[in-house]
């Protein structure tokens, strides 16, 4: 009979989430939305491009602004390109919130481009865009964050420019180019999605959820009549995560987060 | 010896929880020798900032009685769930924060959670009145699962956290989840006041 051998000391610290954990550490983006940063173990993984997917209300854009601004108030540059918005209103919707401050556009920290103003420019304004034309609009994208210096980007909405863009592969071929850039350069990018309150997709064409890093999902669901606005985080490539259900809610002080109750039932969800 | 609430609430460490109980046929009185306890000999005494959760009666009603306590309003902010439900936010208070309904749980946490970042403060004290107010509009298990997240958070942050619970109208399983939850109970008919 064999001799029983001397267990091998075990760091008392040593928990699951720890030993599953990678042992490489990638360099954090902090969103600046305490919640969502302790969620996804300290923040998004530098560079790593993110569809924020919510149908109206949910509060993507101003997730997606609070991020920029808290990026902006660490001395990283953050760029707002905005689809479906004036960046005048924006601004003017954010002056609501007591963690905006005016000075961070005036200082060139944050920086809000509308896309069809760029279009426009570019002789771009017809409903189509052809393969030439994405390249036009990816390598503009670049030429911005590049000559910026930019750390952080919303897109708002890629829904919006997808809708431009009628075949899948090329959306597949305009994401991964788009993503391929940002990341070269450590741009962190939320990416904002438009769906239908009916679970089961992302985003608009189902394709976009599949190239990117990670995937931020924002939706309203309803307790004994009373509606509750959820977030989860579905992906995020390059760090463990939590895939709880959180509720938020928008202060003036910014995003905050809570667990989503469910007193043992299923509340349903996405 | 009967204990004297304030001076026991003031001896607890930060971070306790503490499930006081009244009696619903002495509740006036009862009430009343809490509140002045919470807010005249901890909250006055002790410069604490009171986070009012308010599900039984409305922020302006308790704060009328917090005014009489001398109360300043800089050191109590409300955290209103009934006023909405009982079409009573005619005239809503510059410190209070209204919520649509006691069932929206998660929305009291959020709420909590504002005003302590917005009110940062070394010591502060967060009132829940009152438990069984909350089971009249959620099922137990949501409420068990409320608590055990909210207490244990304020917890963490050295809150001192104050439940009030009115007993022999408990819904069932309430008193048994806040034992589990809570650090001590005081019943308010034995302490002297």
């Amino acid at each position: 009979m064999e001799s029983p051998r001397e267990a091998t000391p075990v760091p008392p610290a040593a928990d699951a989430r720890v030993l599953l954990s990678s042992p490489t550490v990638l360099e954090r983006c902090a969103t600046g939305i305490e919640g969502l940063d302790n969620i996804v173990g300290g923040g998004i993984p530098r560079g790593n491009m993110v569809l924020v997917a919510g149908s109206v209300g949910t509060g993507k854009t101003t997730l997606c602004l609070e991020f920029l601004v808290r990026g902006a108030e660490r001395g990283e540059r953050s760029l707002f390109v905005s689809v479906t918005e004036s960046s005048q209103k924006l601004i003017q919707n954010l002056s609501t919130f007591e963690f905006f401050r005016t000075d961070l556009i005036d200082q060139g920290s944050l920086v809000f481009v509308d896309l069809p103003v760029v279009y426009d420019r570019l002789g771009l304004g017809h409903e189509e865009l052809t393969a030439e034309e994405i390249d036009i609009v990816i390598r503009t994208i670049r030429d911005l964050v590049r000559s910026l210096g930019i750390r952080r980007l919303v897109l708002d909405s890629l829904t919006s420019v997808c809708y431009r863009i009628r075949r899948d592969e090329q959306i597949r071929d305009f994401m991964l180019r788009l993503g391929q850039e940002l990341s070269a350069v450590g741009c962190t990018s939320l990416l904002v999605s438009e769906i239908g309150p009916t679970p089961g997709r992302y985003s608009l064409h189902g394709v976009e959820e599949a190239i990117v890093d990670g995937v931020l999902l924002l939706w309203n669901t309803r307790r004994l009549g009373d509606i509750v606005r959820v977030l989860q985080v579905v992906k995020m490539r390059g760090t463990s995560h939590s895939r709880a259900q959180y509720v938020i809610e928008l202060t003036p002080i910014g995003i905050l987060m809570a667990p989503h109750l469910k007193g043992g039932r299923e509340t349903g969800g996405q | 010896m009967p204990v004297d609430i304030g001076e026991r609430l003031r001896s607890l460490p930060g971070g306790s929880a503490v499930a006081l109980k009244l009696d619903p046929r002495e509740y006036a009185d009862h009430y009343f020798a809490v509140l002045n306890a919470t807010l005249r000999d901890v909250g006055n005494e002790t410069d604490a900032h009171t986070i009012y959760v308010a599900v039984t009666s409305p922020a302006a009603f308790v704060w009328s009685l917090a005014q009489a306590l001398d109360v300043p309003p800089d050191r109590i902010s409300f955290v209103d769930a009934i006023s909405h439900i009982m079409m009573n936010y005619s005239n809503p208070l510059a410190n209070a924060t209204y919520i649509d309904s006691p069932r929206a749980l998660e929305e009291i946490m959020l709420r909590v959670e504002f005003l302590l970042r917005k009110f940062p403060h070394p010591r502060s004290i967060v009132v829940i009145d009152s438990v069984n107010s909350l089971a009249i509009h959620n099922p137990p298990e949501l409420l068990n699962e409320f608590f055990h997240i909210l207490l244990n958070n304020l917890k963490s942050r050295s809150v001192l956290t104050l439940v009030l619970e009115t007993t022999e109208e408990e819904a069932t399983g309430v008193e048994q989840m806040l034992n589990l939850v809570v650090d001590e109970t005081i019943d308010v008919a034995r302490a002297g006041r």
